[in-house]
């Protein structure tokens, strides 16, 4: 078979199937002529010794020939590295009940959430013993990003929802003559549950990803293990400060939450069902005690400080460079969601059984 | 300073080394050489006490490398240089001073800069990681592993990723650490031109083996050795078959 010309990928690639054709049957010896050759790129010659590959796989005897010059070092190039042993021994083949019991294994311990707790725990009481190890230095600062950086989303999402609420609450009660209950409705719902909830998932989106990236990140670039190296324990320098900053900002978020939800509920109490700004306060003042915006703070306290155990967790937990990092910050919103729904869950059953 | 017997390491069930047995004096400088993934990281990840053994013992200044809150007593260059991104170069360099150190701030500044100019970054303290060369970051790593003064250096892959006249600088800071304080050094490296510049001592790994397959000062393997593996890491010229 007789080459000629520029064998380029681009070109050649298309009449591929053609040329291989021409192969079929297998003849017993059979020499690719090149003589006549003038050019070929990295991709032709790939293609040209993958063809040859076939040849022989089908039983002829096949030789390239006539290369010269460019053609031939190029050739050489391609054709001269000896396949690696490791490349050549393919991977064992493994039943599908041990791939799942090998899945379910790596899934155990690449989460690594026991020793991650008991790791926590070991810091924490190493933390109180000796306040002075904690890194305090990066309090402010993680407080300032996950807290004031994230008022307005908070506040724009909570008063939205106040609004809904209120929509919702008017249309229906309009109908009975009972327009003023709207702001018990609003207050008691926002306060209880909607602000906090609301907030927390406001902080997993925004705070938790964060965190979870940024461990990731300092995982997979090795800084963690400098941080071990340096003496220093990446609990008590990394997980703590950002527990500690989602734990206090949380409930300070929250009350804002629950101030700017009542809002919305009173601007369509104003202005759809006519109550007076004052009528309004009144009632919520009413209708609202103590206890229900302080349970819907105490629980927001307990969603910050799950968001940042969980996303400091996946994080400290990632590897496998950018992808991990990824991984481990879809894995850290994902369960933070389905943590703060179990948790308002099981709050919402406590606060009934006692009364609350 | 280092003894190491029996050791066998590797991930999960993987063993990657198996029974290595070698010994590292005090004041060397310690090249532990191979291809790529033949194992040269793990090992090194071994010594310094972040990964536990499969069997075997490690033993650095008497004791196993154990990784636990406290000074620590051997400076790390990881392979990126693992400087802290929201650090400056002057706030990484003096974590571990503030850390572990009574000096005050005044103090630590001026060992800071000391530190900085011996790798050569001088006037670069309020400098972001993310702002430098990956060997800018490098010698800052360097900088910082050095802060402390500590009497074991581990360096992974120092010079890959730097230009040949910053490769033969950190050669030169290296060997007259190495002199002047008696240093010992461990470099994880396959960089020839390093080994033969600083290595007193070296092994070498290979992945088939799955161990050490030489043993001895560098020069002397290059010139003396009738394995094909190390003769063709040496030269360069042929893969062994």
């Amino acid at each position: 078979m007789r080459f000629v010309g520029e064998l380029h990928f681009g070109s050649c690639f298309s009449a591929w199937d053609e040329v291989r054709r021409l192969l079929q049957p297998s003849a017993p010896h059979l020499d690719f002529d090149l003589s006549q050759v003038a050019g070929l790129d990295g991709g032709a010659t790939a293609l040209l010794l993958e063809l040859r590959a076939e040849a022989i796989a089908a039983g002829s005897k096949t030789e390239i020939v006539g290369a010269t010059g460019r053609v031939r070092s190029l050739l050489e190039l391609y054709g001269a590295h000896p396949q690696r042993p490791s490349l050549q021994a393919p991977p064992a083949q493994i039943g599908i009940l041990d791939q799942i019991g090998r899945e379910t294994l790596s899934l155990v311990n690449e989460s690594n959430t026991l020793d991650f707790i008991g790791d926590a725990v070991i810091a924490t009481t190493q933390a109180i013993r000796s306040p002075s190890r904690v890194n305090w230095r990066d309090l402010p600062r993680l407080m300032e990003r996950a807290g004031a950086d994230g008022i307005p989303i908070v506040l724009m999402i909570n008063f939205l929802v106040g609004l809904v609420t209120g929509f919702q609450a008017a249309l229906q009660l309009k109908q009975f003559g009972a327009n003023i209950f709207v702001a018990d409705l609003v207050g008691l719902s926002v306060t209880r549950e909607l602000a906090p909830l609301m907030t927390a998932i406001i902080i997993a989106g925004r705070s938790g990803a964060a965190f979870s990236a940024e461990l990731g990140t300092m995982r997979v670039s090795e800084e963690i293990d400098a941080l071990r190296t340096l003496g220093l324990d990446p609990y008590q320098f990394l997980v703590f400060p950002r527990v500690l900053a989602l734990t206090f900002v949380a409930p300070l978020l929250t009350i804002l939450a629950d101030v700017i939800g009542i809002a919305g509920g009173l601007l369509v109490a104003m202005f759809s069902l006519d109550l007076t700004f004052h009528s309004y306060i009144v009632e919520t003042e009413k209708a609202l005690d103590l206890w229900d915006v302080f349970s819907g703070i105490l629980k927001s306290g307990v969603f910050g400080f799950t968001v940042a155990l969980i996303a400091c967790q996946r994080g400290l937990a990632t590897s496998g460079g950018a992808e991990g990092v990824g991984r481990s910050t879809t894995s850290a919103v994902v369960t933070s969601l389905f943590a703060i729904v179990v948790i308002d869950a099981i709050f919402t059953v406590i606060f009934h059984v006692f009364g609350g | 300073m280092i003894e190491v017997e029996e050791l066998t390491i590797g991930y999960g069930e993987r063993v990657v080394l198996e029974r290595l047995d070698f010994t590292i004096q005090a004041g060397q400088v310690f090249a532990i050489l191979g291809g790529s993934g033949c194992g040269k990281s793990t090992l090194l990840r071994h010594l310094i006490g972040l990964e536990t053994p499969m069997g075997g013992t490690i033993h650095v200044a008497g004791a196993p490398p154990v990784q636990d809150t406290g000074p620590p007593k051997y400076g790390v260059l990881f392979q990126s240089g693992a400087l802290f991104g929201s650090m400056t170069l002057a706030q990484n360099v003096a974590l571990p001073l503030r850390t572990w150190s009574s000096l005050d701030a005044a103090a630590i500044d001026t060992i800071v800069r000391a530190k900085l100019r011996l790798v050569g970054l001088e006037g670069f303290e309020n400098h972001m990681p993310s702002e430098l060369s990956g060997g800018m970051k490098k010698r800052a790593g360097i900088a910082r592993a050095l802060a402390l003064d500590p009497p074991l250096l581990f360096l992974d892959e120092p010079s890959a990723g730097l230009d040949p006249v910053s490769s033969v600088e950190l050669d030169q800071l290296l060997l007259t650490l190495n002199h002047s304080l008696g240093m010992t050094t461990v470099i994880v490296t396959h960089e020839l031109q390093s080994i033969f510049a600083v290595a007193d001592a070296c092994i070498m790994l290979d992945r088939g083996a799955r161990g050490i397959i030489a043993r001895g000062h560098p020069a002397t393997l290059r010139d003396q050795s009738d394995d094909p593996r190390v003769r063709a890491f040496f030269n360069r010229l042929a893969r062994p078959t």
